[in-house]
């Protein structure tokens, strides 16, 4: 049962600890799963589980372009591999291997890279992926995930793991706002809709679904009725729920914790452009690199927080007929 | 080894080159000369050294193998017809559209390849997560490896065998087809890598360097893998690009290569009178 409880306020729980929590646990259900890592046990608190279970838990070094072959090969054999490492490295760094040994080899694997876009802080532009969804979203049949809150975190890694393909979920280590409640059950490719809004629709994912519902709360003290929707799941896009939004509101925000270019955005317009063209705008990473600073600042220099998503919506607003 | 299986893999080796390059001829070019220098290691893998059963082509604890240099597809997919996987006319259908016999290996499309590859390097990790996964399950079963020396440029490669040795998989045999020629010519040339069997040996591995086109050094290699003490093998094959058809073997850029009709017929015909003799 899911339910909304969205207050504004942060989940208490770190999301390193959940993935500390969830992945011994989907490998204590199901002897097939096994877990890898490149040298960032101690990052998703898996370190001290790992070593008590040689036989579920691979360390790989820091030999990422391998890991992924490594655990292309067990999926080969049956089993069900849950990768981590940071975003960068678990995109960028073995793209060609994840496109490869994975999906055109059929070998399904669940991958995970932490910390995404701002939420790298302090170690700064080589560990900032804004791009690692627009690699992903072109491997044919993967599954791209920018989770909202633990809750969501735990759902879809539940359901990634038996899910056919390559799965890619990125995730912060650190806290989120809580959305949803602890038993929620979140269908990969389905839209929720947090906030019912007939103005205009803000299409959030990741960290932005907070940013997107303090921005409708803003919005609604100066008249404007935003409907916010959360797509968690970026590919397979719930195209439906898109444009039916799009259509109900003729207005279109898309917020997202990563580059305007071939991520969230990219797969709303692909969309609209082919079933209801209406005004539509983005808050998200402009074609630049990232660099080190503290979440808040790096979300102001960006152009990442509700003040911005108030701004775009006015702007789609003045386009509308 | 008995002369009679010695003559049989001989034999064997002689008909995975002619199907190879049926293959081949049959779509007017390919990759003759890596898939020539392997057709020696293929008949001791398929003639007897790996535990595999055509009929069954995914039973958990058959040996595996990955191709991972996979453009040299023709001869593993010879050696599988010759084994009964699939029809032998099949190989005529090699990277026709809708072929279940791509330039590059696929196991999503031939019966009997373990492991698609095909862009160099991969392979490699792959093979030790496979491995891993009958290690892991308890299989008595070895994983064979491929690899080709203008390959192991990629540093994919040094990444898996460093992994190989870490993790102690004493599954695992590396077949290092030493033909000494890559796409653009002599590897001493276009990228040294110096001895082999050394850098292996530095990573940990349990060596061997043997002649690559005598069937009876590799297989007596080969036997040396059945019982794993802790460690990954290498066997580094010194072959030769080309092996076992002069004309190809003479040429220096011999990758990929045009077959005319003329040169399958006369290469057919000496392949044809060397079984004959195997046989006779």
């Amino acid at each position: 049962m899911t339910e909304i409880v969205y207050t504004g306020e942060l989940d208490p729980r770190l999301c390193k600890s959940v993935l500390g929590e969830t992945i011994p646990a989907l490998a204590a259900e199901d002897p097939d799963v096994i877990y890898l890592d490149a040298d960032l046990m101690s990052c998703i608190g898996t370190g001290k589980w790992a070593k008590e279970h040689p036989e579920r838990a691979v360390n790989c070094g820091i030999a990422e372009a391998n890991m992924i072959g490594v655990a292309c090969g067990l999926a080969s054999a049956g089993f069900k591999p849950i990768v981590h490492t940071f975003g960068p490295f678990a995109s960028r760094r073995c793209f060609d291997q994840v496109f490869l040994s994975g999906g055109y080899a059929k070998n399904d694997i669940t991958v995970i890279g932490t910390d995404p876009g701002v939420t790298a802080t302090m170690n700064g532009g080589t560990h900032m992926p804004f791009e690692d969804v627009a690699l992903y979203r072109t491997v044919p049949g993967a599954t791209v995930i920018d989770v909202t809150d633990p809750a969501c975190l735990i759902s879809v890694l539940r359901q990634c793991v038996d899910r056919p393909g390559v799965k890619y979920i990125r995730v912060g280590r650190k806290q989120y706002a809580r959305v949803y409640s602890d038993s929620a059950d979140l269908p990969i490719g389905k839209a929720v809709t947090l906030r019912e809004g007939k103005d205009v629709a803000i299409f959030a994912a990741g960290i932005m679904v907070h940013e997107a519902l303090q921005a409708a709360k803003t919005l609604e003290a100066q008249g404007i009725q935003a409907a916010v929707v959360d797509l968690f799941t970026i590919k397979p896009l719930d195209a439906e729920a898109v444009a039916r939004r799009a259509k109900e509101t003729g207005a279109v925000v898309v917020a997202e914790n990563h580059s305007r270019h071939g991520g969230l955005y990219s797969a709303v317009l692909e969309v609209l452009a082919e079933n209801c063209p209406v005004p539509a705008a983005c808050v998200a990473v402009e074609d630049e690199f990232g660099e080190v600073g503290p979440q808040d600042y790096l979300q102001e220099r960006f152009g990442l927080t509700a003040g911005h998503i108030v701004s775009q919506a006015k702007a789609v607003l003045a386009r509308k007929d | 080894m008995e002369e009679t299986k010695k003559r049989e893999l001989m034999a064997f080796a002689v008909k995975i080159r002619m199907a190879a390059l049926e293959a081949i001829h049959a779509r007017g070019s390919g990759h003759v000369g890596g898939a020539l220098s392997i057709a020696d290691l293929l008949a001791a893998l398929y003639g007897g050294e790996m535990n595999i059963d055509p009929r069954d082509p995914k039973k958990p604890d058959r040996d595996k193998l990955v191709c991972s240099k996979g453009h040299a597809g023709p001869a593993v997919y010879g050696a599988l017809a010759l084994r009964g996987y699939f029809p032998y006319d099949e190989l005529r259908t090699l990277n026709r559209p809708g072929t279940r016999l791509p330039s590059h290996c696929d196991r999503n499309k031939t019966p009997g390849v373990d492991m698609t590859t095909g862009s160099l390097g991969q392979g490699t990790s792959l093979a030790c997560g496979m491995a891993l996964g009958d290690k892991l399950r308890g299989l008595d079963a070895r994983t064979f490896l491929i690899v080709g020396d203008g390959e192991s440029d990629e540093g994919q490669c040094w990444e898996a065998f460093a992994f190989a040795a870490a993790k102690k998989l004493d599954n695992l045999v590396v077949l290092l087809d030493w033909n000494k020629r890559q796409l653009d010519g002599w590897t001493d040339d276009v990228y040294p890598m110096g001895d082999y069997e050394a850098k292996f040996r530095a990573f940990g591995f349990d060596t061997a360097k043997v002649d690559g086109g005598d069937v009876e050094a590799i297989w007596e290699a080969l036997e040396r893998t059945r019982k794993g003490e802790g460690r990954p093998f290498a066997i580094i094959l010194d072959t030769e690009k080309g092996h076992g058809v002069p004309e190809v073997a003479e040429k220096v850029m011999n990758h990929s290569l045009p077959v005319s009709d003329g040169e399958f017929e006369r290469w057919t015909v000496r392949l044809q009178a060397e079984l004959a003799a195997l046989e006779g």
